[in-house]
């Protein structure tokens, strides 16, 4: 039993066309791994299958030692996700959206206020409690949906592609964070096609047209390629 | 994950869609605004054209207005269902569905959860029609409005539950309005909401039959009685039942691993 996240064998078909091929990686308590990939390699798929929207005939999840196909209530539970797409509620407040996902989440009442809290404080936002999701910036939406996610205490997080449509400052903010959050001994899966979001010491994972072509310790798989041109020529080529 | 736990996650889906209903204050004008044309303008028209016997539950001859009142409780509830279901559609759209989906507890229960919300706005919507209608005079006996309370409860499941089972099929917005076309209208018009089915049956007997196999119809009988303190059991199984089956399509509907739910992204 592994106390991260482990997928084996995953494969999915969207009818006859292959969105994922034998999939399998692990991310151990305490690693911020980054999944590059171009679009159209098969992440959201994959998200989807990590989160139960969908569920694939064949292969294994575990998130955090729960099997999520025999235990996914418990599986889901110690899963915190970042989607790529927005999901806050823009007519609710901070407060609003956070109690929403607590109750979701099953927390005790009398915590919720507690750890909102809390978590906001740790990404910069508690001033912005009261504030509605609409009148929010894109940097400050995604640091309320970091917050979140974080909320019930997940062993593992999952982030798509969190950065997308955020400027250059924001960007380096939530990616310094959820390092940290790595580094703290959470299981960190971070999909992303940018490049210069991943660091030397990252685990990398590439997904190219449904399968995993590299795994390894970013630093090591690019060598002294700098990791754009590397990534271009991995999946450019036919493999 | 105890009761407690069960409960909270109601309370919570309940209170957000109240917020989101009070935030669109147009909504609930148009779902008010709507009813009150059909009465008010349709039915005063209507009136002199259609003449109406004495049918159970009412003992003497009532107005065209009153007639009509059972049947646009439901049209509020039928509206509501998919101005939901339409809701829906845009979460998944926006993304907000996918947080629903991934709380840790049973699909079955998040959707239960979303139907009894949307069905509680609902519900508010008909008794403030109901309090409209008797501001102008049309009125119902004073423990009819307790007694139709379960009725529209029923009523907005059932038309909830076909909601949802629209919106596992229904992949983007834009494909919505033609199933509003295909769904409300044959819906309304093909029910004893503004016409009684004997009437029907005069100008068509298999209308009056589809008529009969519409389960909004029996929304509409069941709540006609029980404004007037009647309990119609024939009206009452076919909506529990309808309710049941719409519920299980809308369950599997949403199944991860079988249901229409299932395509790219």
């Amino acid at each position: 039993m592994t106390t991260g996240l482990s997928v084996q064998r995953l494969s999915f078909n969207y009818g006859a066309k292959q969105a994922l091929q034998d999939v399998s990686f692990s991310v151990a308590p305490g690693q911020f791994c980054a999944l590059l990939g171009p679009n159209g390699a098969g992440k959201s798929t994959l998200i989807s299958l990590l989160t139960r929207l969908l569920v694939a005939p064949a292969g294994d999840i575990e998130i955090a030692g729960h099997n999520l196909r025999n235990a996914p209530r418990s599986a889901m539970a110690e899963l915190g996700v970042v989607f790529q797409q927005s999901t806050l509620d823009l007519s609710l407040t901070v407060r609003q959206n956070l109690s929403y996902f607590a109750a979701l989440h099953g927390l005790p009442r009398g915590e919720v206020p507690g750890r909102i809290d809390t978590a906001l404080e740790q990404l910069g936002m508690r001033e912005r409690i009261d504030e509605k999701a609409r009148d929010l910036n894109g940097g400050h939406r995604r640091r309320t949906e970091l917050a979140r996610a974080l909320l019930h205490d997940p062993k593992v997080l999952l982030l798509d592609e969190p950065t997308v449509g955020l400027d250059a400052a924001a960007r380096q903010s939530i990616t310094d964070h959820v390092h940290d959050l790595a580094n703290q001994g959470l299981s960190v899966l971070w999909t992303t096609h940018l490049t210069d979001e991943v660091r030397d010491t990252d685990a990398l994972l590439v997904l190219h047209q449904g399968q995993i072509i590299d795994a390894g310790q970013a630093g090591a798989l690019r060598g002294d390629t700098p990791l754009p041109d590397w990534f271009l020529v991995r999946t450019v080529a036919p493999t | 994950m105890n009761m407690i736990g069960y409960w909270g996650v109601t309370r919570a889906i309940v209170i957000r869609e109240f917020l989101r209903f009070v935030h669109q204050r147009e909504r609930f004008v148009a779902a008010l605004v709507r009813p009150l044309v059909w009465l008010f303008i349709f039915a005063a028209g209507f009136r002199a054209a259609l003449g109406l016997s004495i049918i159970p539950p009412y003992d003497t001859y009532i107005t065209y207005e009153t007639y009509i009142v059972p049947g646009l409780c439901a049209m509020v509830l039928l509206f509501n269902s998919m101005q939901s279901s339409l809701s829906l559609v845009y979460d998944r759209e926006m993304g907000s569905m996918r947080l629903l989906l991934t709380s840790p507890y049973p699909r079955w229960w998040l959707l239960f959860c979303r139907l009894f919300g949307s069905t509680t706005i609902s519900v508010l919507q008909v008794y403030a029609f109901l309090g409209i209608a008797a501001l102008f005079g049309i009125t119902m006996p004073p423990w009819g409005y307790v007694a139709v309370l379960l009725g529209l409860i029923l009523g907005g499941l059932m038309l909830g539950a076909l909601g949802l089972v629209l919106s596992s099929f229904i992949s983007q917005l834009e494909n919505f309005a033609g199933v509003m076309n295909f769904v409300i209208f044959p819906m309304f018009f093909l029910s004893s909401a503004l016409y009684p089915l004997w009437k029907m049956a005069e100008s068509s007997p298999l209308l009056r039959d589809i008529c009969t196999f519409n389960p909004f119809t029996h929304v509409v009988e069941l709540i006609r009685f029980l404004l007037y303190l009647q309990l119609n059991l024939h009206a009452l199984a076919w909506v529990i039942v309808s309710t049941f089956v719409l519920s299980l399509i809308a369950v599997w509907g949403y199944d991860p691993a079988r249901g229409l739910i299932k395509r790219k992204g």
